[in-house]
Formats: C-alpha cells, sequence, structure tokens
C-alpha cells in the first residue's frame, strides 16, 4: 500500500506535454498576455522611478529607479505567474474540463498538476524576462551577477505558482480570486521592501513583512542586480524553496480532492 | 470463451453516503460490443469511469487486459480510447490541433499523429473543418471529432458514453456505420445508451443496469425472448371501457401491465389474442415484436427517475 502511494505519488517527464498543450493555446493569444502581465510593473517603473524618483534622493546608496529596478522585476514575474496559476488552473481544472479530457491518456493527475506548475512558472519567466530586456538599456542592471536574474525569476514563478494553485483549487468561483489579489497579493507587493525600505516601520510589520516570500525575492534580486553576493543569500533562496515544496504538495492534494471523484 | 479483455468482480463506488455502483461484476469479451443501459442515474457513467481509471474504485476488482487497475492505470489508459459524456475538446485549439495535440499525450511522434489526424477526419467527414475552431461546430461535429480524438491512438479498446445523445438521424448513422466498421477491425467497445435502438444495432450483448446493480446481462435477442416474449400488443382504452377491459384480462392467462391509457400485453401468440380481444371493436390497437425498449421498461419500470 505504501509502495503503492509512493509509486503513484511521483509525476513524470509527461508533465512536459502538458505545458506543450498550455503553450499552444497560448500561441493564439500570447500579445494580450504579455501587454497584460507586463504592463503594471512597466508603468510603476515609469511612474515611480522618474516621476517620483526626481523627489526622492537616494535610497540605500542608490538612485530611486536602481532601487525600485530589482523589485519590479520579481514582481512582474510574481504576477504573471499568480495569473496564470489562479485563472488559468481554474479555467482549464472546473471550466473547460482540460484536466478531465487529459486525465483518460497515461497521464497522471500529478503529470497534470506538475506541468500546469511549470506552465505558470514559465508565464512569470517570460514576463520577468521582458522586464529585464527593457531594465538592461536603462542601465539597471550594473553587475554581472545579473545573469542569475533568471535563475531568481524561475524560482519566483515556482513559489507563486504553487500558492496560486492552492487559491485556485480552494476556489468555488472566479470572484474568490479577489480575496487572494486584494488581501495576499496586493498587500505584499507594498510591504516587501520593492518600494521602500521597511527599517523605519514599527517592528510589527517587519515582522509581518519577514512571512512574506516576495521579500526574500526582492532582497535576493536586489542583491544581484547591485552584485553584493556573499553566502547568506542562501537563506532568502531556502526560504522560498520550502514553501514552494510545502504549496506545491498542498495544491496537488487539494486539486486531487477536488478533481478525482 | 475467453477470459474477457475486461474482468470486474464486485465493483462499489460510493459518493459519501450514496452508492452509485452497487456491486457489479461482468466480462467484457474480446472484440464484442457491450451496451450498458439503464434509466438515469443507474450508474452507467459512474462505471465506466472506473474502467478508465479515472475514477478510483470503493471495493472490488478490476483487471483490464490482465493488468490490475489499481498498480497500472498508466497501462490501461494507454489502450482505451474515452468519448465521455459531456464533450470536453479544447476550445483553444482548432480541430486538427485537438487531435494533435491529444496524440502527444500517447507519445505518437508528429509526422505519424498528422498522418493519422488526417485519415480520422476523412473516416468522421470533419477534413473541411480542420482549422476550425471547437466554438464553430455543430453537436454533431463535435461528437465525431471526439471519436476521432478517442481514435488517435489506435486503442484495443473504446469506450463510448452516450455517443449519438442529441444528434440527428444523419449524424447518428454515419457513427452507427463507424462503430460497426471499427468492431469489424476488431476494436472491443462499450457503449452507453439511451436509445433502445441503437443497442440493438451496434451492441452484441447489453448489461440492464438500475440503482447500481446489473439487472440482465445477454445478447439483446435472448434477453428479449425470455422475459418479454415474442410480440406486444398494446391497447389505448377510453376511461368507460377500462374497468371492463382489465377485468377481462385478470381473468384471462396474459401477462399485461398498464402505463397510463395505455395496456401492454406480452405474449408469443398474438392472433390468439386479438381473437379473444374482438368482441371489444372500440379498441385502438397496435400488434408489434417485441423490443429491446419493452425488455427495459418491464425491468427498470415506467416511472421516471430523477
Ligand atoms: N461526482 C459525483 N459525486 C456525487 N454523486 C455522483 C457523482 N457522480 C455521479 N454521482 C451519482 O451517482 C449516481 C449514478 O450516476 P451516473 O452518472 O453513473 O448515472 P448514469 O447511469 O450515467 O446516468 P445518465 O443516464 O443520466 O448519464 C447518480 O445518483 C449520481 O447523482
Ligand atoms: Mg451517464
Amino acid at each position: 500500500m505504501y509502495r503503492e502511494l509512493l509509486a503513484l505519488s511521483w509525476p513524470s517527464w509527461r508533465a512536459y506535454r502538458v505545458w506543450q498543450r498550455n503553450l499552444d493555446s497560448y500561441r493564439r493569444y500570447y500579445w494580450a498576455s504579455l501587454v497584460g502581465n507586463l504592463g503594471e510593473p512597466f508603468l510603476y517603473l515609469l511612474a515611480m522611478g522618474y516621476g517620483l524618483g526626481s523627489y526622492i534622493g537616494e535610497i540605500e546608496g542608490m538612485s530611486y529607479l536602481q532601487y525600485l529596478a530589482p523589485g519590479l522585476l520579481v514582481s512582474s514575474a510574481m504576477f504573471a505567474a499568480t495569473f496564470e496559476g489562479t485563472y488559468g488552473t481554474y479555467l482549464r481544472m472546473a471550466h473547460l474540463k482540460t484536466y478531465e479530457a487529459i486525465l483518460a491518456t497515461p497521464l497522471t493527475l500529478q503529470d497534470v498538476v506538475l506541468g500546469d506548475l511549470l506552465w505558470a512558472t514559465t508565464k512569470g519567466l517570460i514576463s520577468g524576462l521582458i522586464m529585464l530586456l527593457v531594465l538592461l538599456p536603462f542601465g539597471l542592471l550594473p553587475s554581472p551577477w545579473a545573469l542569475l536574474l533568471p535563475l531568481v525569476l524561475i524560482v519566483v514563478g515556482l513559489l507563486f505558482s504553487a500558492l496560486a494553485m492552492v487559491v485556485a483549487a480552494l476556489s468555488p468561483n472566479w470572484e474568490f480570486f479577489n480575496y487572494y489579489l486584494t488581501l495576499f497579493i496586493s498587500p505584499m507587493f507594498f510591504f516587501s521592501g520593492v518600494f521602500f525600505p521597511l527599517t523605519n516601520f514599527p517592528s510589527w510589520v517587519k515582522g509581518v513583512s519577514a512571512f512574506l516570500p516576495l521579500t526574500y525575492a526582492v532582497a535576493l534580486s536586489r542583491a544581484l542586480t547591485m552584485g553584493e553576493v556573499s553566502v547568506s543569500l542562501l537563506a532568502p533562496l531556502l526560504w522560498m524553496l520550502l514553501p514552494t515544496l510545502l504549496f506545491g504538495c498542498i495544491s496537488l492534494s487539494l486539486i486531487r480532492r477536488r478533481i478525482i471523484k | 470463451m475467453g477470459k474477457g479483455i475486461i474482468q470486474a468482480r464486485d465493483l462499489v463506488k460510493r459518493f459519501g453516503e450514496l452508492t452509485a455502483v452497487d456491486g457489479i461484476s461482468f466480462v467484457v469479451r474480446e472484440g464484442e460490443c457491450l451496451g450498458f443501459l439503464g434509466p438515469n442515474g443507474a450508474g452507467k457513467t459512474t462505471t465506466i469511469r472506473m474502467i478508465y481509471a479515472i475514477s478510483p474504485l470503493t471495493a472490488g476488482e478490476l483487471y483490464v487486459a490482465d493488468y490490475d487497475i489499481r498498480h497500472h492505470p498508466r497501462k490501461i489508459k494507454g489502450m482505451i480510447g474515452v468519448v465521455p459524456q459531456e464533450n470536453n475538446l479544447d476550445p483553444d485549439l482548432t480541430v486538427l490541433e485537438n487531435l494533435l495535440v491529444y496524440a502527444r499525450y500517447f507519445e505518437i511522434h508528429k509526422q505519424e499523429a498528422v498522418r493519422r489526424a488526417f485519415e480520422l477526419l476523412d473516416f468522421l467527414e470533419l477534413r473541411e473543418k480542420k482549422d476550425r475552431l471547437i466554438e464553430e461546430l455543430s453537436a454533431g461535429m463535435k461528437r465525431r471529432l471526439i471519436i476521432a480524438r478517442a481514435l488517435i491512438q489506435r486503442p484495443r479498446i473504446l469506450i463510448l458514453d452516450e455517443p449519438t445523445t442529441g444528434l440527428d438521424p444523419q449524424a447518428r448513422h454515419l457513427i452507427w456505420q463507424r462503430l460497426r466498421s471499427l468492431k469489424r477491425e476488431g476494436v472491443t467497445q462499450i457503449l452507453t445508451t439511451h436509445y433502445m435502438e441503437e443497442a440493438t444495432q451496434l451492441c452484441d450483448r447489453v448489461a440492464i443496469m438500475d440503482q447500481g446493480m446489473i439487472l440482465r446481462l445477454g445478447s439483446p435477442q435472448e434477453l428479449v425472448a425470455a422475459e418479454v416474449g415474442e410480440e406486444v400488443i398494446e391497447l389505448q382504452v377510453g376511461e368507460d371501457e377500462e374497468a371492463r377491459i382489465k377485468g377481462f384480462l385478470e381473468g384471462s392467462p396474459f401477462i399485461w401491465e398498464q402505463a397510463g391509457d395505455t395496456l401492454y400485453l406480452y405474449c408469443s401468440n398474438g392472433r390468439e389474442v386479438l381473437a379473444s380481444l374482438a368482441r371489444y371493436p372500440h379498441l385502438r390497437l397496435v400488434h408489434r415484436p417485441a423490443t429491446l425498449e419493452d425488455l427495459f421498461l418491464k425491468l427498470t419500470g415506467r416511472r421516471l427517475r430523477e
């Protein structure tokens, strides 16, 4: 019995087929999608970086635009992965019956969930990479360590995809996502050190911030962007990878409970 | 008789309190078409969903081609083509892409997949629609496409859950022809339907289900002959005559039942019965051979199911 569980609980490389399916359907509307998940962070960069930045002096020894860039970079990956992981997953799982159709083939639910997770991660990565291309000509990536930023984007994508899929699995309807987006994602966007350091905030805010996964993503991204690399960066990396594993497993078991009847 | 390509022993499926399938056993022989008939909610869909490993068994044993369903779901799903009761085509993809993407789930190479896809589009008369999106298809085309999709992997077993519900006679006949030609090629078929004519046309054997149990299993002709007899006489009686006729029937050796304004007499000596009914000249009656529908209604009753 235990062996059976183990054998069944590992996804296979067939998850790639699900990823491919999502890519095929994405090709039909990728322009709309790109504009959608890139627009917002890019606007923030222009409006706040240039607009507000010209009134603000330096933060932590760098221009405001430079301060803002690494955080907006990971935020764009976060938003793209979040939207795909919530709306996209829910659409395929509950409305299009894509999961049902695929489960009648040699693929298992593990494959399907992993495929969707990797797809949402890919959307995060695509969005982040475009943001990187935007930052490059502005000279906002001074250190060669920035070459590692795509890896950070992948880690961020995985984490927020896993979280989003937990929400999708629990969601009874589309409106449900508003709770997650307004009560969790948006506040996190403002209190993870993207726009301002939390040094002057009361300690409970800092305490809350230390629980927000985006905080670690921003710290990691900023360190690589500025070339301030040390072993201590492994801690934020770990703080993103561990919850990814945890929420990945939770999303799988919740989706199983929802789908397998 | 061989062991059968599918063997089910004491299958049980519960959804919480509700027992949808209540300990059924059956064997599907290689190359045959077995039909599951039964009123709404009888447990047909639930039964076949267990066969294609999408719904875990609550209890019992199920072997497909000697593989235990609990241990080898991937292998089993690899040899079954499925036409589900509800369409689940991929609306983000075109007709052709639906087939090609599905072929990838079975690890069929691109070139081979394209070849098979066009072959199947021809087989189900869909080639002209190959670049259409799913939402532009009629109900009949969608159903044909789902059948094509189920065939892309050349399955040994084809499972069809109400393949022709809601289709016009032309589409239905086309699908019947295709299913018969697949049967000649040796594809084992499991079918559910509410159309008794469809079952008579396609099935070698039928299992009549109600409330999660199999009431009868056998060839349609044999079951009808054994349970209903050869002929049926339908009498439509007015209220004034009803009592008299029923009085007459109660005193007679005939097997009969009433549903609304119609009395059904089951017999194998119709002419004699008609002769003895000659004393009621105003009766409106129909004399016809017994069908699977008579058997079905006799076994499962004439009342509506929820
Ligand atoms: N996922 C589910 N959760 C709870 N109950 C279910 C579920 N699926 C089916 N049932 C119940 O199981 C019983 C059998 O349903 P099933 O779909 O197998 O019937 P069916 O014979 O296919 O009917 P129909 O002819 O209407 O398709 C019904 O009472 C149904 O309500
Ligand atoms: Mg059904």
